[in-house]
């Protein structure tokens, strides 16, 4: 019924401001191929315990944010912009 | 009617009579009674009758467990079934009725039940009435469900009003007892912020029925102390009648508020219920325990009640509970009801103990029957006489009352919410809390601690270690001094009895006995999930709090297993039942959701309009003249003289979306299928979004207004989703890309100006040059209106198809702005229209909406398959549509659609047939999307998406619609079915 998100930058709220979008893919290249594509858009992991999503803070800050979620224990461990993950990833 | 109200002792109030009725009975009872002690008090033992086999039934327990002392109270919209008497606080005037019985109470056909019990044994739903299966919706179902039952609920109205409310705090202390109220003062005097919650009305718990003293005071006194001296702390929060009924992730406690369910009146500026999200950096559980029944036979007629509950009537409620007691125990538990049976001056008949010895402290009058049970109780609709068997022989003895004390369970249940197993403590005889919880810390009867004074030093420990953990000190405070009886230890839990006769109840509210345990081990069911499914003991409103435990040993006696082995079920929320007012809060009637009122709402209104409601928004449909009797005349008419003159219409509904930045030109070139690189400044272009699929997500203009400046109009309904997405692409997929949105749609109000003459109406409002020269189609750009009093943006875009201008203005300005138009416009004959004669406009001209973009579409199947860019190196959905599917020759692509018979008509969702085609689904066509009477065409005209649609443009087909069995001969034709080669867009 009830739980808090601790969004970087609002602190914590209520998972009610939130939209979940789901798991965190990175986005093939338009040249990667179908099979690359395909796996991107359909094929989805069902995984037991740590899970990274997209959550967006719509009622909020309105930022996407990378929410490492436990699928069993439903414990939310690290929260962290989008934008900060994808450019961490990106220059290494 | 005999009072067994005793003539001193309780808190209740003397001086405060209150009248109340029961089944129309009018009745008395005191200020500080529950429904349950009143109608003791009154003598009325029989309350209700039972779930499958209608057994007479009286009051069982003093609080949240009862299973059998269910009632109906209130009247009329404020009815409310199921209502547990033992927790309803009395109050002048309350009506409650008996539930589960006809025609009365007393006199009940229903009981004949009872005597088809063979057929009505555990898993009955699944043999008896299983064949022949015709038969079970027909008979079997209603027969049992009229049979079965509890309360029915009103259709009327509840005329009360419910909130919803937050709460943060350091340490939430749930129940207030010695442990609890403990916990809350060594906390509160450190300062830190404390929630206490209990479900009672006053603080105090299992003191407010203690005879022990503390620092001199009797229990109740210091229960009153304490939580005065909380209540003098701004830092504390004391919240009686307030029940905690789930743990949530996050340490976030749900609780329900009872404000006024103790008022006759309610206030009407007050909730009656509040519901709370209690936030809690540390927890601390001091719920206490619950008194196990004994399984012997007739261990539920009337007069057989808890000895922990039978020791609250009397001490609390000053109620005796009969003129005869016998006490049935298997514990110390039993030895300190009798002690204050007899310190009240009432008859105890007889102790039977089942151990082989009475505590050797014991020096009470009472007559001891050692090594003895209870086989069955006799009477009709209560308990005359007892059964004992002991030394080998059976003896009857007349009693009109029955305790029954079979061990404590300690109430961990919000412990368990969050997946952690209790596990069975041998020592304690009972299940305990899971251990290492995360926030969350067990005191007092709750951890099976047993003693007043071991529970005030536990409550206190723990909210010392919790402080210390939260880093705030506190001093340790001396603990008080408490002169009480010996507390009962815990002895080994008797499960089976042997000798008994009759029914023994398991599960009183649903009716499980004994033998439903046995026959669920024989038949396989003997895991404890599948027994309880099997059997249903434990799935009624109390979720077993009394019979789970009982249930668990039972068939760990019956598999030869220990109750570890068993294990228990899932505990899950609510700890007790929640109304769904208090669930749903404000959120009801008028304010079940938001309402979205556009700018130019009010001048909608005052021009006549009929609104519609579309998602949140209200919308202005048509605007009906004098003389128009149906809507369609007001259409037809609106549309008409868009045609012929100019019309004003409030499009500012779409949803507008402000994009800056250096890249905000090729963040678009990315989010859209088609190019916007190359989009000069002052102009507006059409727009198709792709889902990453390939698939159309939606549509509408962009305006390049600066380099680094674009106005995007989305679709009213997509609105958000479009927000959500491209923040989702600039932030999550393109960080690099220098663009920043935000969302302006009730910044803006928009209207659309359509007609011919438009551009003679705006003329008089805008200072700049907007001849066609100067702003031909497609231009965007700011403009000053009513010569430098206003700015406003100014598109030259139409979805009528006639020459058109939409205006956005400040939304402030938006009635002025419409006024001085309207007036300006008067000469040409501008006129309001709304979304219907917009529809028409738009289905005339074979524009596209939402009934197209279906999900289902692609570019091409629309006739926009040149729109996307075969240039740009990515955007979103490029190339997934380039999967094979999506070229398929026959997919369903726009045509147009009219009957060949012109008053003829067909509905949106018919299907398309070939001509003389038989309506299978081998033979379907493609579907209509929008179709309307065409003023223009003069008759109904469609928009269908149709296998191979262009290329079959003049074939014959009939339209067909399956649910009314309608043909209607049509063709296939154009989708434009105005001005095709849009001459008029550019006058
Ligand atoms: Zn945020």
């Amino acid at each position: 019924m009830a739980s808090l998100i601790s969004c970087p930058h609002c602190g914590a709220r209520p998972k009610e401001e939130f939209t979940i979008k789901g798991a965190v893919l990175s986005r093939p290249a338009a040249d990667a191929g179908h099979q690359a594509w395909t796996d991107y858009v359909y094929l989805r992991d069902n995984p037991r315990g740590t899970h990274r999503e997209y959550w967006h803070h719509t009622s909020g800050c309105r930022r996407w944010l990378v929410v490492t979620r436990d699928t069993v224990s439903h414990e939310v461990g690290f929260c962290q912009d989008a934008a900060a993950a994808k450019l961490a990833e990106v220059r290494p | 009617m005999t009072s067994y109200r005793l003539a001193t002792g309780g808190l209740v109030n003397r001086a405060a009579p209150l009248a109340f009725s029961f089944d129309s009975k009018p009745m008395a009872g005191l200020e500080g009674d529950t429904l349950a002690s009143a109608l003791l008090a009154n003598g009325q033992m029989l309350v209700g009758r039972s779930f499958k086999y209608h057994r007479p039934r009286g009051i069982l327990t003093a609080g949240a467990s009862e299973p059998n002392a269910l009632v109906t109270i209130g009247r009329r919209g404020r009815t409310e079934p199921n209502t547990r008497a033992t927790v309803q606080e009395l109050y002048e005037g309350l009506e409650a009725r008996s539930q589960n019985r006809w025609p009365s109470l007393d006199f009940d056909v229903g009981a004949l039940n009872g005597l088809l019990s063979p057929f009505l044994g555990a898993g009955f739903y699944y043999k008896t009435f299983m064949w022949p299966a015709p038969l079970w919706e027909k008979l079997y179902e209603p027969f049992i469900r009229r049979a079965a039952g509890l309360g029915k609920a009103t259709h009327e109205a509840d005329p009360d009003s419910y909130e919803k409310s937050w709460a943060h705090c350091d340490l939430l202390v749930v129940g207030a007892g010695p442990a609890g109220l403990a916990a809350a003062l060594t906390a509160g005097r450190a300062g830190a912020r404390v929630i206490l919650v209990d479900e009672g009305s006053m603080p105090g718990g299992s003191l407010l029925f203690d005879t022990a003293m503390i620092d001199g005071m009797t229990a109740s006194d210091f229960a009153r102390e304490a939580s005065a001296e909380l209540q003098s702390m701004p830092n504390v929060r004391l919240m009686t009648r307030t029940t905690a009924f789930g743990w949530y992730d996050g340490n976030v406690f749900g609780a329900v508020e009872r404000v006024q369910k103790h008022a006759c009146d309610p206030a009407s500026h007050l909730p009656v219920e509040r519901l709370w999200r209690i936030v809690a950096k540390q927890a601390l559980l001091a719920t206490g325990a619950e008194e196990r029944p004994l399984v012997f036979g007739g261990n539920d007629r009337p007069g057989v009640m808890m000895a922990s509950a039978m020791r609250a009537y009397l001490n609390r409620y000053g109620v005796a509970p009969g003129k005869a007691t016998a006490i049935f125990t298997s514990n110390d538990s039993g030895y300190r009801l009798a002690r204050d049976l007899e310190a009240a001056g009432i008859e105890v008949t007889a102790i039977v103990d089942s151990r082989p010895t009475a505590p050797p402290g014991y020096r009470g009058r009472p007559r001891v029957i050692a090594n003895a049970v209870v086989c069955q109780t006799k009477g009709n609709k209560s308990v005359s006489a007892i059964e004992v068997l002991h030394d080998g022989r059976s003896e009857t003895i007349a009693v009109d009352a029955l305790a029954m004390a079979g061990g404590f369970s300690p109430i961990i249940h919000l412990a368990c919410h969050r997946g952690s197993k209790p596990f069975w403590s041998e020592e304690n005889a009972a299940f305990l809390a899971p251990q290492d919880l995360k926030d969350l810390r067990i005191a007092g009867a709750a951890a099976a601690t047993v003693g007043i004074a071991a529970c005030i030093q536990e409550g206190s420990a723990q909210a010392a270690a919790i402080l210390s953990e939260l880093g705030i000190s506190c001093r340790p405070a001396a603990l008080p001094n408490v002169e009480a009886e010996e507390e009962s230890r815990p002895a080994k839990p008797l499960w089976s009895i042997p000798g008994i006769k009759g029914k023994a109840f398991v599960d009183f509210q649903n009716d499980v006995h004994l033998k439903d345990i046995g026959l669920a081990v024989r038949e396989g069911y003997g895991h404890v999930e599948l027994a309880k499914r099997y059997t249903t003991s434990g799935m009624a409103t109390d979720q077993g709090k009394l019979s789970n435990v009982n249930a668990i040993g039972l068939l760990a006696e019956a598999r030869g297993v220990s109750p570890a082995e068993v294990g228990t079920t899932t505990f899950r929320p609510f700890y007790t039942p929640v109304s769904f007012g208090a669930l749903t809060g404000a959120h009801s009637g008028y304010h079940f959701q938001p309402v979205r009122k556009s700018p130019l709402h009010d001048w909608a209104a005052k021009n006549g309009a009929i609104f519609v409601e579309t998602g949140l928004w209200y919308r202005s449909a048509w605007f009906p003249r004098g003389g128009e009797k149906t809507w369609r005349e007001s259409v037809d008419r609106e549309v008409v003289n868009v045609r012929q003159n100019v019309g004003l219409c409030d499009v500012s509904t779409l949803g507008k979306i402000e994009i800056f930045g250096a890249d905000a030109a090729e963040f678009l070139n990315r989010v859209y299928c088609n190019a916007f690189l190359k989009l000069p400044v002052g102009k507006a272009r059409y727009g198709l979004m792709l889902r990453e699929d390939g698939f159309i997500y939606d549509d509408g203009t962009t305006s390049r207004l600066g380099e680094g400046h674009f106005f995007m109009s989305t679709t009213t309904a997509y609105a958000a989703g479009v927000m959500n997405h491209l923040e989702f692409c600039a932030q999550a997929l393109w960080p690099e890309l220098d663009v920043r949105l935000a969302s302006a749609t009730d910044q803006w109000a928009q209207m659309a100006i359509a007609g011919p003459k438009a551009r003679l109406v705006l003329e008089k409002i805008v200072d700049d040059d907007i001849s066609s020269a100067a702003f031909p189609f497609l231009a965007a750009k700011e403009v000053s209106l009513c010569g430098g009093k206003l700015h406003a943006r100014l598109f030259r875009i139409s979805f009528s198809g006639e020459l058109a201008y939409e205006l956005a203005v400040p939304a402030g300005y938006a009635e002025s702005i419409a006024d001085i138009l309207m007036d300006a416009g008067a000469e040409h004959g501008l006129q309001p229209y709304g979304t219907e004669a917009l529809g028409v406009l738009r289905i005339e001209k074979g524009h596209v909406t939402h009934s197209e973009i279906n999900g289902t579409v692609i570019p091409d199947d629309l006739g926009f398959g040149k729109m996307v860019s075969a240039t740009k190196a990515d955007f979103i959905g490029k190339v997934m549509l380039e999967r094979e599917g999506l070229k398929a020759a026959d997919r369903l692509r726009l045509v147009g659609v009219r009957p060949l018979d012109p008053t003829a008509s067909f509905k949106t969702g018919s299907h398309i047939l070939e001509k003389n085609a038989a309506a299978t689904l081998e033979n379907d066509q493609g579907y209509v999307t929008s179709s309307a009477f065409s003023p223009h065409i003069g008759c109904t005209i469609g928009l269908a998406l149709v296998k191979r649609g262009p290329e079959r443009l003049g074939e014959e087909v009939v339209v067909w619609n399956g649910l009314k069995s309608e043909y209607a001969p049509a063709i296939l034709c154009d989708p434009i079915f105005v001005d095709p080669t849009n001459e008029r867009l550019h006058v």
